[in-house]
């Protein structure tokens, strides 16, 4: 008498609740794949014009004349690149070192509130750090840094008549809000190894998750707007310097994209929102399969 | 040999010490040093004309920033009711249903999504809604502004609801509760605190949002009296004053900072003690 | 061997003959059961039919079928997608598994009790053991403010916390956190109760209250009750069922199975001989 027809086992959605709810709570999921189309959608719906004048040589031009309707995006992508390079570079040795005290050397009451407090830094709006900036920072520097670093250091080439308030601006910016990201990397590790002795250990084990938070970072680089938009002065070229980190592509989007007339203007401003966004899209990516594929817990939803 | 090797490790750890130190002083300054600024300029100018009157035409002194207060609540606003409901009804579907193959797409969406410039998401709404609209409006600035919210309150969302302990679940099914019921008087239930913790935080960084706004709210002088109209924000407001060449105004920008500052923080470590009072009730 | 009740070959599924002298009706019988998750395969053609207004043990070591063999009787492993299962699985002679049947409806019939007590935290005392009830839909005040004494009742635990129902239900101890369960799972009127090791996570006093609860309660419901401590299993059952690796070795009743078992499995394990 054995019976041996298959048991029916699918999930009961036989109730009209279910169904609905499960329906909705799926639509209201899918929504992000509509915003990433919209996104892209309305870039490049705006942006078509220029590419369609400019073609490629938008994004190797320097030209940005608007009476004669001639634009390009190089000095942007350029200052953009340099100005995140530079605040990475500075920014990431200090971020983890600050995250090595807060996981390892900090005294056992201060670890906590020091990381909320950190935390709390990272809320900061870019609007009001850029603020400080203006006011306080960059008058400062020209007061009191900069001379003292002309008599003293005055020989070598990058300190003429570059402001590195900017610069400094979205390095403490990415550095505060690196740092909890971090911090979190390190403490998954250590609590990993935690018969392990040496540094080494944690800090190899972490390493994929510190690049990944690393990486990360960079993208929020790219895409600063306010702080530096405040601080820098808006001229579209590419300097001799190279540490002259200039307008970049999200600020200069700020500032002209009020002042625009004309079709030409708008769509290349639109293209220049298409390569922000194909570069950070491009670098968030490439931070989120490290961070999926090797890394701890560290990096919340939040960066 | 072992004495100088010794002491040289001695030497290194108290280096790295310090040195790991300051850069963790290096990192607070900052927050310490805008604080010190906002409270010593601002906080003179914080008079009741500031809280409840309109900004003066250009070049006069005096006048307040009522219309900016109230104009970020009202963004606020429209940013939850696009946000809340999105972001949480998608975070349930990514815990409670799914394959995981859907669910790991929706989640790396989810999280490019977050790094998106928020400057892209106002060149994004301008085209679609100011430029059909003919007009920046308060709605382009509520919409932008919730849109930006969705990805990150599903994903806390998510987050949030996986911490409930499966137990809870088997225990409502096996009393024969539709599963919808039990998602939403049990599960959602048990995650609340956690879940609005999430849209608190959302709501934080929006709000202190420049970048969107400058194209969709674009700011105004007075009150908007439709969604139709251009709003007032607070954030626009110190933006537009800073870079303004009047000194009275950026005297009010930075009484103006030292609001929205307090209004994140607030929200911030306010979210902090809902969380906190979870555990101290408890005693573990 | 002389008596002419007990299973011998589980190839075989010939229907289990109890001892004579106890009548039972079956409440659950299950033919020819085989549960695989995935590829692995945990049940190997079980069939078993447990009795009605009876306590009915199943034993066996650590990863032998036992909680699974439990679940499969309340439908838990639909949502478990890996879960494939052959045979069949009978209440009161109704087919469990008919595409016919609501699975919400089945699990509204069999109540279950889980290892770890949970009651819902953001929920009071009485909340917690009318929640089957308000959330399927029943509004009657007066009907859930009985069926909430009764149950309490019914899980000896309604004198200790009649002036407190309001009380969130995580301030109770363990021991009437699981009671709690088990009037929250009485309160929807199941037809039979399933206990998956009930008082594992509970001290001795503790456990000695659910284990004469379910003495009491035995007059009523039909128990099947799953436990890893065998001297529970003959203290509280009539019949019990000793599995080993998936495979239902033999089932017959609980004085029989503890004083001259038929299989040499069962009295290896029953003596402690391993396990």
């Amino acid at each position: 008498m054995t019976e041996t027809a298959p048991i029916n086992t699918t999930p009961a959605v036989s109730h009209l609740g279910d169904r609905i709810f499960k329906w909705l709570t799926l639509l209201m999921a899918l929504a992000i794949f509509v915003l990433i189309a919209l996104i892209g959608f309305e870039l490049a719906q705006g942006a078509g014009p220029a590419i369609h004048k400019f073609g490629w040589h938008f994004l190797v031009s320097s030209d940005w004349d608007p009476v004669n309707d001639l634009y390009g995006a190089l000095p942007f992508i350029f200052g953009t690149v340099v100005s995140s390079l530079i605040a990475l570079i500075i920014a990431v040795p200090i971020s983890v070192a600050t995250a090595v005290y807060l996981t390892e050397l900090a005294p056992l009451w201060l670890r906590q509130p020091l990381i909320m407090f950190i935390e709390l830094l990272a809320a900061i709006p870019s609007v009001i750090l850029g603020f400080w900036g203006l006011f306080i920072l960059v008058p400062w520097l020209h007061l009191h840094l900069y001379p003292a670093l002309r008599t003293t250091l005055g020989f070598l080439p990058f300190f003429k008549g570059t402001d590195y308030g900017p610069c400094m601006l979205a390095v403490s910016r990415e550095i505060l809000r690196s740092v909890p990201g971090l911090q979190r990397e390190a403490a998954y590790a250590l609590g990993a190894t935690r018969w392990e002795v040496t540094r080494i250990a944690v800090l190899s084990y972490a390493k994929n998750g510190i690049f990944g938070a690393v990486i990360l970072g960079l993208g929020r680089a790219l895409g600063e707007t306010m702080a530096v938009t405040m601080v820098i002065g808006n001229s579209p070229q590419i300097t001799k310097s190279l540490f002259d980190p200039d307008s970049t592509l999200a600020s200069w989007i700020a500032n002209q994209f009020s002042e625009a007339i004309g079709d030409l203007f708008y769509s290349s401003l639109f293209e220049l929102g298409l390569v922000l966004l194909g570069v950070t899209v491009l670098v968030n990516i490439v931070a989120q399969l490290l961070l999926k594929t090797f890394a701890g817990p560290g990096v919340k939803p939040q960066s | 040999m072992t004495v100088t090797n010794h002491n040289w490790r001695k030497f290194k750890n108290a280096f790295m010490q310090t040195l790991t130190c300051v850069c963790a002083v290096l990192v607070v300054l900052p927050l310490v040093l805008v604080f010190y600024h906002l409270i010593r300029q601002g906080f003179t100018s914080l008079n009741w004309a500031f809280f409840t009157q309109l900004p003066k035409a250009v070049g006069e002194k005096g006048g307040g920033m009522a219309n900016a207060i109230v104009g970020t609540f009202v963004l606020m606003g429209q940013a939850a009711l696009l946000g809340v409901p999105v972001g949480v009804l998608g975070g349930v579907y990514l815990s409670e249903y799914g394959t995981s193959r859907l669910n790991w797409w929706i989640r790396f969406a989810a999280d490019i999504l977050n790094g998106v410039p928020s400057i892209t998401w106002g060149v994004v709404v301008y085209g679609l809604m100011v430029v059909p609209m003919h007009g920046s409006s308060a709605l382009a600035g509520g919409v932008v502004l919730g849109l930006m919210m969705i990805p990150l309150v599903m994903r806390t969302t998510e987050e949030v609801l996986q911490l409930v302990p499966g137990g809870y679940r088997e225990a409502a099914l096996a009393l024969g509760i539709s599963k919808w019921r039990i998602i939403v008087q049990i599960v959602l239930r048990t995650a609340s605190k956690g879940i609005v913790t999430g849209v608190l935080l959302a709501l934080a960084r929006v709000a202190g949002e420049t970048a969107p706004l400058l194209f969709t709210a674009f700011g105004n002088l007075g009150w908007a009296h439709s969604l139709k109209e251009p709003i007032a924000a607070i954030p626009l407001l110190i933006f537009n004053y800073a870079i303004s060449p009047y000194d009275d105004w950026h005297r009010q920008a930075w009484a103006g900072a030292l609001v929205l500052l307090l209004l994140v923080l607030f929200l911030n470590i306010g979210v902090r003690f809902l969380t906190r009072s979870k555990f101290s009730a408890r005693g573990t | 061997m002389t008596f002419n009740s007990f299973f011998t070959n589980p190839q075989q599924g010939s229907p289990v003959k109890v001892e004579s002298g106890v009548a039972a009706a079956t409440a659950f019988d299950i033919r020819s059961l085989n549960l695989w998750f995935g590829s692995h395969q945990v049940l190997f053609d079980v069939s078993l039919q447990i009795p009605v207004r009876a306590v009915t043990a199943i034993i066996g070591p650590s990863g032998c079928g036992k909680s699974t063999l439990l679940r499969s009787l309340n439908r838990m492993h639909d949502l478990v997608p890996s879960a494939r299962m052959e045979g069949r699985i009978t209440l009161f002679g109704e087919d469990l598994y008919s595409k016919k049947i609501d699975p919400t409806l089945v699990r509204r019939r069999i109540g279950m009790v889980f290892q770890k007590s949970n009651p819902f935290p953001t929920m009071s005392i009485a909340e917690n053991v009318t929640v089957g009830l308000r959330l399927n839909g029943m509004r009657k005040s007066d009907l859930l403010q009985e069926r909430l004494e009764t149950s309490l009742r019914m899980a000896a635990l309604w004198d200790e916390v009649k002036d407190r129902l309001n009380a969130p239900a995580i301030s109770l101890s363990g021991g009437q956190q699981q009671r709690l369960c088990i009037a929250r799972a009485l309160a929807v009127k199941p037809e039979v109760l399933l206990m998956d090791e009930p008082a594992s996570a509970l001290d001795p006093i503790a456990t000695a209250h659910i284990e004469d609860l379910i003495l009491d309660l035995k007059k009523e419901f039909t128990i099947v009750i799953v436990t890893h401590n065998m001297q529970q299993a003959a203290r509280i059952s009539e019949h019990t069922a000793f599995f080993y690796l998936g495979k239902l070795v033999e089932f017959d009743t609980t004085t029989k199975i503890f004083t001259t078992p038929a299989q040499k499995q069962t009295e290896d394990y029953v003596t402690g001989r391993f396990g």
